[in-house]
């Protein structure tokens, strides 16, 4: 493996709820190499959207240690883009002024020559032509489905040429062939702009689909149970999800997502019940 | 025989939303209704005009206000009165309260104080203010201050503290400062319920109005009001009180007509 572009370290978040120390996350070890697809899935509880916030930036770890390229963050930064479930794009702009809302903040302006603001138009242009977003341009959010909020919000998020792309169950709030469509688009930018992609998500499937490595994360207290690597070529397609190895990987995940979620069906209060059905 | 293929909207639907014109036929309805019961009320010679003056009385006075009496004066004083005291309240209220709902040291500072002064009668600081302030155009204006800055800054604080925790850390990862946040984000984020809480506390200081021209004040539709008391002239009362709630719902009209034209987004789908 190429020297890693994310390095997770002994990773732990704790925090207090009415005065019980609850540990979030603990002892997450974690390496990601660069242009890789990595996705967290787990029960609720697990910790994986806390080791994503973290790798973000947006929450302070309580031990260890995150590196992007050995440096250890401190704090976000523009390396690192975070796409949200929702609620993120900003209501009042227009979608190409969404995309380029980073053009207006100092970090991009400072270093701004003539040359640098022809070639950010150029790519604003291309995001929103390669995001399927050309027509609704000069649209707002509100005037959009979920799925073409969540484009943008990609668009938005890619317009900076981050390194590493965050996103925070991107797609939990659309419906399944929305879903399917975002799933190759996203695999599609990914690889044309070589972008590290850590995904959270609770749906085991688009975790496989998506991704070269999926982490399994379990809860009480948060922490990585096990990592598989996914048999499938980079190259991905819908009819992959049919294949032996794909529904294997999945009822293993799954099985791993049940034996630690600590929700278990109670078969034999079922059974009685169904001998005694109400009147 | 013909058939409608547009299917008419159902008037009782939950939630239901109306068409525009049945909407003012009926708002307009209950404007009439009000004043019909009124008119028969006082017409039918059951009430004494004294405690029910007839709504030709009551035009007649407003009549006699407008020509004898300086009714535009008193206008002009009151209306100053009440955007002087808004101005000064937005005008303290809007940066302090866009601090409150985005710093937490700034909310612990100011948000108990706040809640506390807030549940003081604003009628109750009269002497106070007449002893700090005096007795002229600067106390009235302090009155309408006092009851409408202390809501106004932590219905501010509370806009500003809805706005989606994901529209500000989107722009962190983008590379934001805390500067460019608040301004980039936050301000324009929450101004749409700015402006709509600044059109609800412009309504409480047209209330109070009365409360503040009860310190020595000798002009103004309030004034008028309290004088019309004393002289038991209820059918100038009536005329002051419908002409403050007048100007209320003009001010309420163009602060929504303000809205429509300065959030296009909000009314587009």
């Amino acid at each position: 493996m190429t020297s890693p572009i994310i390095q997770i370290r002994q990773l732990q978040k704790r925090f207090a709820a009415n005065g019980a120390d609850i540990v979030a996350l603990q002892d997450a070890d974690l390496d990601i190499a660069p242009g890789e697809f990595v996705t967290l899935v787990g029960a609720s509880g697990c910790g994986k959207s806390t080791l994503l916030r973290i790798v973000g930036g947006l929450e302070p770890a309580s031990g260890g240690s995150v590196s992007v390229d050995g440096v250890p963050i401190a704090g976000p930064g523009i390396d690192r883009a975070m796409v949200f479930q929702h609620y993120s794009l900003y209501p009042w702009l227009t979608v190409t002024e969404n995309i380029t809302f980073c053009r207006q903040l100092k970090v991009h302006r400072d270093v701004s020559t003539l040359s640098d603001v022809e070639s950010a138009e150029g790519r604003a242009d291309a995001l929103v032509r390669l995001m399927g977003l050309s027509h609704v341009a000069d649209a707002y959010p509100n005037q959009l489905s979920g799925g073409m909020q969540q484009r943008v919000a990609i668009a938005r998020a890619l317009m900076a040429r981050p390194r590493i792309l965050l996103m925070d169950e991107p797609f939990g709030a659309l419906d399944a062939q929305t879903r399917e469509v975002m799933h190759d688009l996203i695999l599609h930018v990914s690889i044309l702009e070589k972008t590290t992609v850590l995904f959270v998500t609770h749906d085991v499937e688009e975790a496989i689909y998506l991704a070269h490595r999926v982490v399994l994360m379990a809860p009480r207290p948060g922490h990585i149970a096990a990592v598989h690597t996914v048999p499938l070529q980079d190259h991905r397609d819908q009819d992959m999800k049919q294949t032996p190895g794909f529904i294997a990987l999945k009822k293993q995940i799954l099985a791993g997502i049940r034996e630690t979620s600590g929700m278990q069906t109670n078969y034999e209060l079922l059974e009685r019940l169904g001998q005694n059905p109400a009147p | 025989m013909t058939v409608n293929l547009i299917p008419r909207r159902p008037l009782w639907a939950i939630r239901g939303s109306l068409d525009r014109r049945i909407h003012w036929l009926i708002a307009c309805c209950g404007l009439l209704l009000v004043l019909l019961a009124w008119w028969l009320a006082s017409t039918g010679g059951a009430v004494d005009p004294v405690f029910l003056p007839t709504p030709p009385l009551v035009l007649n006075s407003a009549w006699e206000w407008l020509h004898d009496g300086d009714l535009l004066g008193d206008i002009a004083i009151s209306v100053y009165r009440v955007v002087a005291g808004f101005l000064l309240s937005a005008v303290l209220a809007l940066p302090l309260g866009v601090l409150v709902g985005t710093y937490a040291p700034v909310k612990a500072l100011f948000e108990p104080l706040t809640d506390f002064i807030r549940y003081m009668p604003a009628a109750a600081f009269i002497p106070l203010v007449m002893l700090w302030v005096g007795i002229d155009e600067g106390a009235k204006i302090a009155i309408i201050f006092i009851g409408t800055f202390f809501q106004m800054l932590l219905m501010i604080a509370e806009d500003v503290r809805r706005v989606p925790m994901e529209q500000i850390e989107a722009a962190q990862t983008m590379g934001a400062d805390r500067d460019e946040i608040v301004m980039r984000v936050i301000m324009p984020s929450a101004k749409p319920a700015i402006l709509d809480t600044l059109r609800v506390t412009m309504g409480w200081a047209w209330t109070y109005l009365v409360v503040a021209e009860l310190v020595a004040a000798n002009s103004g539709l309030g004034f008028a009001v309290l004088k019309a008391q004393r002289f038991l002239q209820t059918d100038k009362i009536f005329a002051g009180i419908i002409l403050i709630g007048l100007f209320g719902l003009a001010t309420d009209q163009c602060f929504r007509w303000a809205h429509r034209r300065s959030f296009p987004w909000l009314y587009r789908r």
